[in-house]
């Protein structure tokens, strides 16, 4: 069906087709029609400080629905401020579409006012890229890069529209469907595979799962948990894989790798088998690959067949998207399957280490020790909040003391490692999900790079919690010099500056600090009885570190403990 | 370390060439030669690429370019069945009038053509393995080779079987 109106209006009719109900964004010179357009559209438009923080709300937003989230940004800077963004939803494989206003078509290449090749700086980070250059090729683009966006592995698409096809009249096509010849995102799982798969694993002796987060964008957790279940096999996860399997249940095991927990770590480098799902063995989740695949046969179960035998060598792989392998893989392991016994001296080993683990890490002395305030949280929050983190200790404490219980509630940068990635991805969350509490475990250093969202929270009504850890450091890379260099500390006291109750209020948030756990109490209480963003500042000890920690270039088993 | 003649099957769109390429360089792979063209349906063009790396460095490189949306297929061409080649010109010196002559009977013996005969130098093109062109190029030292530009190899393989 073909309609007649500018490219910005057919920009927002093709939106709203995809079910687009808000974007976050920022307006400038070269999107302007669009934003014209955005102000007659029903679509709910979301105004940032600043462009990194929409593409941060419009992947957060993504990674909670598993639909794409938008971004709105103006040519040359306003585009350039997307990348981290971008490039954060890529190494996550979130689903998103950026769009963006470029100087009109006669002007590209003349270095015009904020012109910037945003399709050139951002290729690599981007799933893929479209820029129209007729009114006429918008709404296919636009249907054609939400399908890209959202099926296969996700990942971020970016629409760059010069001003002129936005503003220019047209005869437009709106298509119901779209081809994408070069484009083939699931392929069905090879049978022959995956019954060589569940000989493997029920050959094993000691078998292990590791869950990663192809598991939680596919959705694919009641069939890892019975396929766990029904073999007793335990459950470690990646970093990224945190939330794809119960973290109280009794056969989980936390996440492996630099900060995994102790008996995960330990556990994992006596298995003789894993079945690793959704996972592309990050260097962060398995140490050296070398030392990882000895003495390990590995079932490799994904989407990405470019995935298969990048970072290890696997014994087999079953390319296909994790929930339909892992239905299929149960189906045959029904015929076979023997539960083993309770004496199985695997699973009685994996019990015992658990335990003493468990019971026997030893934690930070003080009243605001980061494992007691996170298991705080922990307590006060209802399993169903998300959970977003930014990127350092904090992070990496939340990976060890915080149990995410409820299936896909824990979001975090693992990829890319973006501070200030968890605030405004909170905001997206709760834009997603206004119905449940949304957390953001911060760090100050973190915080600090998108503390401007505030702006968003307070006046958008998105009432998220930032539960802000707060060593006035740059506490990772001061746990780094402090272990790795002599404790020549460089560049990461952050002085005491800012006063973040003060900084909440003057965005009209409510600021608490906690500086006792009954004050904690209270204001996680507060935050959630709150219909305002909330900031609760935790003075720590600066001196804490994350551990176990194994350091880079190592093996999970050279993994470093608590003294 | 082997090398790879991969045969890349593209849309004929612009700014492809630069997505293939960016690909190379940002999974930190080499590209040997490269030569790109229309095929017999103008719809798309091939890019044929040789490459050298290990076994798992290759395998690794055709799954990432096949799954970029852009390219239509992409196949690793057995090199044993295939066939390449390459055009090249070389700009020759002629220092003495005796030269130019060797140097047409060099060419015509590795069935190349020489053009621009000119008093300073011959301009010879051929199009030949690279195995060959290395060939000629060191027989070819020995009058001195002021240019040379080569167009990365191009290939297709045999059909499989005669029925």
């Amino acid at each position: 069906m073909n309609e007649t109106m500018i490219g910005a209006t057919a920009l927002m009719k093709a939106l709203e087709k995809e079910g687009v109900k808000e974007v976050f964004g920022l307006p400038g010179g070269a999107n302007l029609p669009m934003y014209d357009e955005l102000g007659k559209s029903n679509i709910r438009h979301i105004l940032v400080r600043h462009e990194q923080s929409a593409a941060h709300m419009a992947d957060g937003f993504g990674r909670v629905s598993r639909k794409p989230g938008v971004c709105f940004a103006t040519s040359g800077p306003g585009a350039t401020n997307l990348l981290t963004g971008i490039a954060t939803a890529q190494a996550d494989s979130a689903p998103m579409v950026a769009v963006t206003g470029q100087v009109p078509v006669a002007m590209i290449g003349k270095d015009a006012f904020q012109e910037s090749d945003i399709i050139g700086m951002a290729n690599p980070a981007l799933k893929y890229s479209y820029q129209p250059r007729t009114p006429e090729e918008i709404p296919t683009m636009v249907k054609q890069g939400f399908y890209i966006a959202e099926t296969g592995r996700p990942g971020p698409v970016l629409l760059d529209i010069p001003k002129d096809v936005q503003q220019n009249e047209a005869n437009i096509p709106f298509p119901d469907e779209v081809r994408v010849p070069g484009y083939h995102p699931w392929t069905d799982p090879d049978m022959q595979n995956t019954a060589r798969a569940v000989e493997l694993l029920l050959s094993a002796q000691k078998p292990i799962i590791l869950a990663g987060g192809g598991v939680i964008i596919s959705s694919a957790f009641a069939e890892l948990q019975s396929i766990a279940e029904l073999l007793m096999i335990p459950v470690v996860t990646t970093f990224k894989g945190k939330g794809a399997f119960p973290e109280n249940h009794p056969l989980s095991l936390g996440p492996i790798g630099m900060h995994g927990h102790a008996e995960a770590n330990k556990l994992m480098t006596e298995a003789d088998c894993v079945l690793a799902i959704g996972t592309r063995f990050s260097d962060r989740s398995v140490g050296t690959f070398e030392e990882f695949e000895k003495n390990l046969k590995i079932i490799h179960m994904d989407v990405d067949p470019a995935e298969i035998g990048k970072n290890q060598t696997t014994s087999v792989a079953v390319v296909g998207d994790v929930r339909t392998s892992l239905r299929i893989f149960g189906k045959l392991l029904m015929d076979k399957a023997v539960r083993p016994s309770d004496d199985n001296p695997w699973l009685k080993h994996v019990k015992e280490t658990k335990q003493y683990w468990r019971e026997n890490l030893k934690l930070h002395p003080g009243e605001m020790g980061a494992a007691k305030i996170l298991r705080k949280l922990r307590e006060l929050l209802p399993k169903e909040s998300i959970v977003t983190t930014e990127v350092g200790q904090h992070q990496m404490w939340a990976s060890l003391f915080f149990d995410a219980i409820h299936p896909g509630t824990f979001f975090s940068s693992t990829g890319l490692g973006t501070m200030g990635w968890g605030f405004p991805a909170a905001i997206g969350a709760k834009t997603a999900r206004p119905d449940v509490p949304v957390v953001d475990i911060a760090g100050d250093g973190s915080f600090n790079m998108t503390e401007h969202s505030l702006a968003t929270a307070v006046l958008e009504d998105l009432p998220v919690i930032v539960f802000l850890i707060n060593n006035y450091s740059l506490g990772m890379v001061a746990q780094w010099q402090r272990t790795f260099y002599d404790r020549r500390m460089v560049g990461v006291d952050l002085k005491k500056c800012p006063d973040y109750v003060k900084l909440a209020e003057s965005y009209g948030a409510q600021g608490i600090r906690a500086q006792s756990m009954d004050e904690l109490e209270k204001a996680i209480k507060d935050g959630l009885n709150s219909d305002v963003a909330t900031v609760i500042d935790i003075p720590i000890d600066p001196e804490e570190d994350v551990l176990p920690f194994v350091a880079p270039g190592t093996g999970l088993k050279d993994m470093i403990l608590p003294s | 370390m082997v090398w790879a003649i991969l045969s890349i099957k593209v849309e004929n769109k612009p700014g492809i060439l630069f997505k293939v390429t960016h690909l190379f360089r940002s999974r930190n792979f080499n590209i040997d030669s490269i030569s790109v063209g229309v095929t017999e349906d103008k719809k798309y063009s091939r890019m044929t690429i040789t490459t050298i790396g290990d076994e798992k460095q290759i395998t690794q490189i055709v799954k990432q370019l096949d799954k970029m949306i852009d390219t239509i297929e992409v196949r690793r061409l057995d090199v044993n069945n295939s066939v390449y080649r390459e055009l090249v010109m070389f700009k020759i010196k002629v220092s003495k009038p005796e030269d130019s002559m060797e140097i047409n009977k060099l060419a015509s013996a590795y069935s190349a053509k020489t053009h621009d005969a000119k008093k300073e130098s011959i301009i010879v093109e051929m199009t030949a393995t690279p195995h060959q062109i290395s060939a000629f190029e060191e027989l070819a030292k020995k009058f001195g080779i002021k240019e040379m530009a080569r167009t990365g190899i191009t290939a297709l393989e045999r059909e499989e079987h005669e029925h």
